[in-house]
């Protein structure tokens, strides 16, 4: 990029209205902590409901992505996220929604070209590089912890 | 008082996640998939699992709760059945969540239509 | 084209009509589109991609209605949209009997399809089309995210309007009354200043639509020749910078000067710095602007049709935006 583009690029990032980060976050932390607390009083009626430790948590996670899932279908969810951002993001009911919102979409196309595909166009990443991630932690930890 | 650890852990990591959408220019996935990574990574470090013990739900909702699943889940498999468990662990671990997200959003499909903004 | 070209002929804007959506009939423009959908914006269809055929269907049927011509009467149909493959407008004329030609032009295609419809009657065919339109749901799909995915717009973004436009160009004049002639026509230049942002497109096409100004001034022509000069889909933010860019080259266009994008929505917040797509000028230019002209209200317009050339793909591959701004002059004949 020459010196000239480079000069109006800095520019008109400069002088473009900036999002309000400060009101952005103080939204985003209230209502992600609002979900996390649901998450939190799930497991633990999950695990009165007599669900050990780990599947009560497993549980909890399914009830927010079947919450999401329907917000997303019945079209309220994204008007949740214009006003939290992150804070419906970052939890499982983010994740949920991407997944959601593109079988939705994708429906026209097909059951198997569209749905099944495109399911995976923004929740994809997520499992690819967290499932990879996990496997290279696998290795090291099985190096370190068997071999030596 | 476990609630309120909750909130205050959950809500940070949606805080952190809005100044990286608004300060930088990560979109949306490129945070979602950041966050597993460092769940994964936090999780095998050891540092995630006794913030899961403070703050329950707080640890476990955000998307790092899922890395560290897949982390945990990926060492119990090691340690029981050792190589192999390299490559079963992490999904086995994360199958629930996985497997519910895929199977309601394929049903919305079915039943749902996208709506005018 | 290198320099702007004034037309030999009397080519006539004969008629032209407009179709909107549900936010922009809300809008201040509101109650001057020819057809629109306050319901889904689904215009009787079952998928976004069909209605926004549909919305071209019916905004050239309106205007060859109200220009008094058939369809078979028809020599040349230029028209474009933001899809892939322009499927929007090549499902539209299927079956419409009319010679077509396809056009990307992305948000500019509008003026693009003017232009060329413009050069095919004064190449000596007698009556040739122009329809655009963009839709909100399918440009959603194609250049961002699913429509009931959760994210948050930035403030410098804009939003792709639900509309479209068609003009009939004829170079026999029937009727009298004032009718809008092209007298003058500029293709314009791919302008490419390094902005990556995809949600600043103002930013992106502000240095073309400032390249063919002063092209277009340096010929010799003055601002004060024009009551409105008036540009496609700046929204605020490339209004701003378009003003500013032509100020440091002692261009005065501000008060003659409005965005298509800035007009068709009032202030509400969602709609962020404006709209943008192909529909946005087509729109405004079919309902408000052109019908102004006829009114006698206006008698000289510069129409400059911005667009963005990039695609998801170079983007994603880190390539910046090109921009592009075509011009059309207009100017109202009393018969």
């Amino acid at each position: 990029m020459n010196a000239d583009n480079k000069t109006y690029a800095r520019y008109a990032e400069k002088r473009a209205k900036k999002s309000p980060v400060l009101q952005n976050c103080a939204r985003a932390f209230t209502v992600g902590g609002i979900i996390c607390c649901a998450g939190h009083a799930l497991r633990v009626l999950w695990s009165a409901a007599g669900l050990s430790e780990d599947d009560s948590g497993m549980m909890a996670s399914v009830t927010l992505i079947l919450v999401a899932v329907l917000l997303t279908g019945f079209g309220k969810f994204d008007e949740i996220a214009k006003f939290a951002g992150a804070g419906t993001l970052v939890p499982i009911t983010g994740f949920a929604n991407a997944v959601a919102s593109t079988a939705i979409e994708a429906r026209s196309e097909g059951l198997v070209t569209g749905v099944g595909a495109k399911l995976f166009t923004v929740a994809g990443p997520v499992i690819v590089y967290g499932v990879s991630a996990g496997a290279i932690y696998g290795a090291v930890y099985f190096v370190l912890t068997k071999l030596f | 008082m476990e609630y309120l650890f909750a909130f205050v852990v959950g809500g940070a990591f949606c805080a952190l996640a809005q100044i990286l959408i608004d300060k930088t220019r990560l979109s949306p996935a490129r945070i979602l998939t950041a966050y597993v990574v460092a769940g994964v990574i936090l999780g095998g470090v050891g540092l995630y699992g006794p913030l899961v013990g403070i703050a329950g739900g707080g640890a476990s909702t955000p998307l790092t709760g899922f890395g560290y699943l897949i982390a945990e889940g990926t060492k119990k498999a090691v340690d029981s059945d050792g190589a192999v468990g390299i490559l079963k662990g992490g999904i086995t671990a994360a199958a629930g969540g996985i497997t519910a997200a895929l199977l309601l959003g394929m049903l919305a499909s079915l039943v749902f239509r996208s709506k005018m903004k | 084209m290198r320099k702007p070209l004034k037309l030999k002929n009397r080519i006539y804007i004969a008629a032209s009509a407009s179709v909107a959506g549900r936010d922009e009939a809300a809008g201040p423009l509101g109650g001057l589109f020819d057809v629109t959908d306050t319901e889904g914006n689904r215009f009787g269809e079952d998928t976004w991609e069909k209605a926004e055929s549909a919305m071209q269907r019916m905004a050239t049927d309106e205007a060859l209605r109200r220009a008094g011509y058939r369809a078979d009467e028809i020599d040349a149909l230029f028209a474009g949209d933001l899809l892939d493959q322009c499927v929007g407008s090549n499902y539209a004329h299927s079956g419409s009997g009319i010679p077509y030609l396809g056009l990307y032009g992305a948000c500019s295609t509008a003026a693009e399809g003017m232009i060329l419809a413009a050069l095919a009657c004064e190449a000596g065919l007698g009556v040739c089309a122009a329809v655009t339109s963009s839709h909100f749901c399918t440009a959603e799909r194609q250049f961002r995210f699913p429509l009931e995915y959760g994210g948050q717009r930035t403030p410098t973004s804009q939003w792709t309007v639900t509309g479209a436009g068609a003009f009939i160009l004829s170079r026999e004049r029937r009727g009298g009354g004032v009718l809008p002639r092209i007298t003058e026509v500029m293709a314009g230049r791919i302008v490419d200043r390094g902005i990556s942002d995809l949600s600043n497109m103002g930013a992106a096409m502000a240095p073309a639509a400032a390249d063919t100004l002063l092209r277009y001034f340096g010929a010799g022509a003055d601002p004060s020749d024009f009551d409105l000069i008036i540009t496609g889909d700046l929204g605020r933010e490339g209004t701003d910078i378009l003003l500013d860019l032509c100020a440091a080259s002692d261009l005065d266009i501000a008060p003659r000067h409005a965005d298509c994008g800035l007009m068709i929505y009032d202030g509400c917040s969602d709609k962020h710095a404006g709209g943008s797509g192909c529909g946005c000028s087509a729109a405004v230019m079919a309902a408000d602007v052109l019908v102004k002209v006829r009114e006698g209200a206006l008698k000289n317009v510069l129409f400059l049709g911005t667009g963005a050339l990039m695609s998801p793909v170079t983007v994603n591959q880190g390539s910046t935006i090109p921009g592009i701004a075509h011009l059309v002059r207009i100017a109202g004949e009393e018969g």
